[in-house]
């Protein structure tokens, strides 16, 4: 046997609440050398963290392994007793979650959980595995090694709390470390010092990796080869460089397409004299008991101004805690704002949503970043996607229905998804029905806070896709909240950066190769390139990234 | 691609996967609803009616289920006591459960001072003892039925409230609550469309659960001699007047126990064995 992990036709069945038998892994082949760093990549609900899963014998609640070799240095964990796979797990094999936040036992500090590890299967004595989880932290480039290890996970940020949680499955000495998504909750500038980190440290050990992500960018830094799932089966195999050029399979090649830059077609800028439709002047909005000068304690949002025209976008950019989504909160009334004013098609709005008339309110929507927590789950989307119709337009049963398989037409969605509940709906299609409640009310302005960044890549783009239509169909103005680039370039007309609570830039997205504002620089750098050698290149300016990065 | 064998014991109608549990406990429950409408159609004997020469008399041929103490027919006064225990029950647990759901998820949804007030004026209620409540309201007013309802029904109205109020609570963060709220939606619809049909389960079991504390609690009640008066009696008035026939294991006091513990039993196993509704649509 010369590999380290072969799997041979895995098959893995879940038994659906009716008793009924789906198989969701169908025969799924795959072989890992020693050192190596395979990728599993697709879109969610391919099976892609089922067969990491799989590779520690463990099957999630529901599902059971039915067939299959999974040969993990010469031992078939599908065939194990359960004992044996424990004693295997953690020393072996171990295993990176997604959330390493929720990973984390909140009352226990991060050393005690790190070595938790060698204390369970008698590894090593504590002394010896706090010397060696204080040298992963440092192999991790973690801040202060020796003290971090004394802090509870509330006390370090989610970049650094991701590198301990690979410290913690790294301290028995496995040799395949299964990754899945752990950069996907990130923001972009942190991403890379974490992605920077995993790569080093497995390299240096020759460890190797399974690396599961739907983000193909991400992916092309870190793994040697890729392994492209869909419904359960492989689609395509082949080393990173292949794929990426020469992709065979049509799902490959979507992927590689969400990549391709889609820069708007230039507005016409015929009208450029156009009326601003919303000006907010020197927005400062916060948290917290109010102080003597009327501002809250915590400043979330801080003297913002801005401008957005008729039938045109503006984006707005940075990273988780800079103030982006409670700007958007705040415009939207559901915050109200502490101090300065908001202008929309020439009237001033009341601060708090509650004061504001029903015809200002329906003209802004808002569309939320979870679909799933934004629609109700008890109705059916007929009825979401009917009652702004009846609470603004007053329209009866029989128009009601009328406009609601219209405005289905409108997101692409089948008129028979109306009868559905939203859990029975793809996160695509959740996030349409979403959109259509917002269209359902006539607006000339829709804020979308984050709407693409819990989809696929593959759907995301399909739905800014369907966004552009709509504007041109219905002239609508939308505000787009992000910190993904790519999807804020490919739709915006201006770029509004925030850091920190404040504005620091706005550019056109043809400046972008451009910006002038360091902090711009560096999150504009910092966007994963579908090159492979673009992690290992990149030199960033460093008095920059400890002005700005948090690490 | 996908196989169509079913593996589970669960059999399942109109789209719902049911247990044999479940089933017995909603047939149990079904019988002494019934029995409870036509009580008066079907007794055999005049409840106030002495039909028997001896006192605690056994089962026999004509009289089912014995006699009490006085020698009247034990099965219709078990039947008839259905009526009341059933149905007083039934009317305080519907007014607590409303009162109680409605006001939790007010002031879940408008928070504030109105919460808080709410909050703890209904704990206040809740410190003080049931059994010493009802006791001071019967002494004070007498007892009659709408006093036994509505003693009941304020007993139980802190619980309800309380229980509404923490499952609001959480359906009050979801962003669906927010962006109802922007839409410039009123209290009563928030709690009505949008908080109500996602608690509507756990309301539903707490209701059932409740309802099983009143019939107890009305027991206990009756079995003190505060419930129902003579010759009107209930399950725990029954127990309670017939104690004296438990050395010579008279069915007359055996009987209303037995009624007592299969109508609150059959409850509680049918809320935990509630239909489940299957997601899988393919099935």
């Amino acid at each position: 046997m010369t590999n380290l992990v072969e799997v041979r036709n895995l098959r893995i069945e879940a038994t659906t609440d009716a008793g009924r038998l789906v198989e969701i892994i169908k025969g799924v082949s795959l072989d890992i050398g020693d050192g190596e760093i395979v990728a599993l990549i697709g879109e969610s609900g391919s099976g892609k963290t089922t067969v990491a899963l799989s590779l520690m014998g463990h099957a999630r609640p529901g599902c059971r392994i039915t067939g299959g070799e999974i040969n993990v240095n010469g031992k078939n964990m599908a065939a194990l007793p359960e004992k044996e796979r424990a004693r295997l797990r953690g020393t072996d094999i171990a295993y990176v979650p997604q959330s390493a936040a929720a990973a984390f036992n909140p009352s226990s500090t991060v050393m005690e959980q790190v070595i938790e590890v060698t204390r369970i299967h008698g590894l090593m004595p504590p002394e010896q595995a706090r010397k060696r989880a204080i040298e992963l932290f440092r192999a991790l480039s973690l801040p202060d090694p020796e003290g971090i290890g004394a802090r509870y996970p509330h006390q370090v940020s989610g970049g650094q709390l991701q590198r301990l949680a690979a410290a913690m499955a790294l301290i028995g000495d496995p040799k395949l470390v299964i990754f899945d998504e752990p950069t996907t909750a990130l923001d972009v500038t942190t991403q890379i010092d974490v992605l920077k980190a995993f790569k080093s440290v497995m390299k240096a050990g020759g460890i190797a990796g399974v690396y599961v992500s739907h983000d193909l960018a991400v992916v092309a830094q870190i793994a040697d080869r890729i392994v492209v799932l869909k419904g359960g089966e492989v689609q395509e195999t082949g080393t990173t460089a292949e794929i990426l050029s020469a992709a065979r399979h049509p799902y490959t090649r979507e992927l590689l397409a969400a990549f391709e830059p889609k820069p708007r077609g230039a507005q016409a800028d015929a009208d450029a004299a156009a009326k601003p439709l919303l000006r907010v002047d020197n927005l400062t909005a916060g948290y917290g008991a109010v102080r003597a000068d009327g501002l809250p304690l915590i400043r979330a949002v801080h003297s913002v101004s801005l401008v957005v025209q008729k039938g045109r976008n503006l984006g707005v950019i940075g990273e988780s805690g800079c103030g982006k989504s409670t700007l958007a909160r705040v415009i939207a009334g559901i915050h109200p704002a502490a101090a300065g004013e908001i202008v929309f098609d020439g009237r001033e709005l009341e601060r708090a949503a509650r004061k504001r008339s029903q015809d200002q309110l329906r003209e802004m929507q808002i569309v939320f970043q979870y679909a799933d927590t934004a629609l109700n789950p008890a109705k059916p989307v007929e009825d979401i996607i009917s009652r702004p119709l009846a609470f603004y337009h007053g329209l009866d049963r029989h128009a009601r229905s009328k406009r609601v398989d219209e405005l289905l037409d409108m997101v692409r969605l089948p008129r028979a998804l109306r009868y559905r509940h939203p859990s029975e709906l793809s996160g695509g299609q959740k996030q349409r029905v979403n959109f259509a409640r917002a269209l359902a009310a006539d607006p000339k302005l829709i804020i979308c806070d984050e709407i693409t960044s819990a989809l696929d890549t593959v759907v995301a783009s399909a739905v800014i896709e369907l966004l552009k239509e709509l504007q041109s169909e219905l002239g609508l103005s939308y505000i787009f909240i992000s910190h993904d680039l790519s999807v804020v370039e490919a739709i915006c007309d201006e770029i509004m950066v925030m850091y920190n609570g404040e504005r620091v830039e706005q550019i056109t997205p043809d400046k972008l190769k451009a910006p002038t504002h360091p902090y711009s620089k560096l999150l504009f750098s910092s966007v994963p390139k579908l090159d492979p050698t673009w992690l290992d290149g990149l030199v960033r300016d460093p008095e920059l990234v400890s002005q700005y990065g948090h690490r | 691609m996908t196989m169509a064998r079913t593996v589970s014991s669960r059999r399942s109608f109109l789209g719902h996967s049911y247990n044999l549990v479940g089933v017995v406990a909603s047939l149990v429950i079904l019988a002494w609803t019934l029995v409870a409408i036509f009580a008066p159609y079907i007794i055999p004997h005049p409840i106030g009616d002495i039909v028997d020469d001896d006192y605690f008399g056994p089962m026999r041929q004509g009289l089912w289920l014995g006699s009490d103490y006085l020698g009247r027919d034990m099965l219709s006064r078990v039947l008839m006591g259905a009526r009341y225990t059933v149905g007083i029950s039934l009317a305080a647990v519907c007014i607590a459960c409303f009162s109680g759901v409605v006001l939790g998820m007010i002031a879940a949804v408008t928070g504030g001072w109105i919460d808080t007030c709410l909050s703890r004026f209904l704990d206040a209620m809740n410190s003080i003892p049931s059994k010493l409540f009802g006791l001071v309201v019967v002494a004070a007013v007498g007892s009659s039925i709408p006093v036994l309802i509505l003693t009941l029904a304020v007993i139980y109205i802190p619980g309800a409230y309380r229980f509404a109020r923490a499952l609001a609570v959480n359906i009050n963060t979801m962003d669906f609550m927010t962006v109802a709220r922007v839409r410039g939606e009123n209290t009563f619809y928030l709690i009505g469309s949008e908080i109500l049909p996602n608690i509507i389960r756990p309301v539903l079991a707490d209701f059932g659960l409740r309802f099983v504390f009143i019939v107890l609690l009305l027991s206990g009640l009756s079995f003190l001699g505060l419930g129902l008066q003579p010759p009107l009696a209930d399950w725990g008035a029954l127990v309670r007047e017939n104690i004296g026939g438990l050395p010579f294991a008279a069915p007359a006091v055996i009987v209303p126990s037995l009624a007592i513990a299969s109508l609150t039993i059959s409850v509680n196993l049918l809320i935990d064995n509630l239909p489940q509704k299957i997601r899988d649509r393919d099935a």
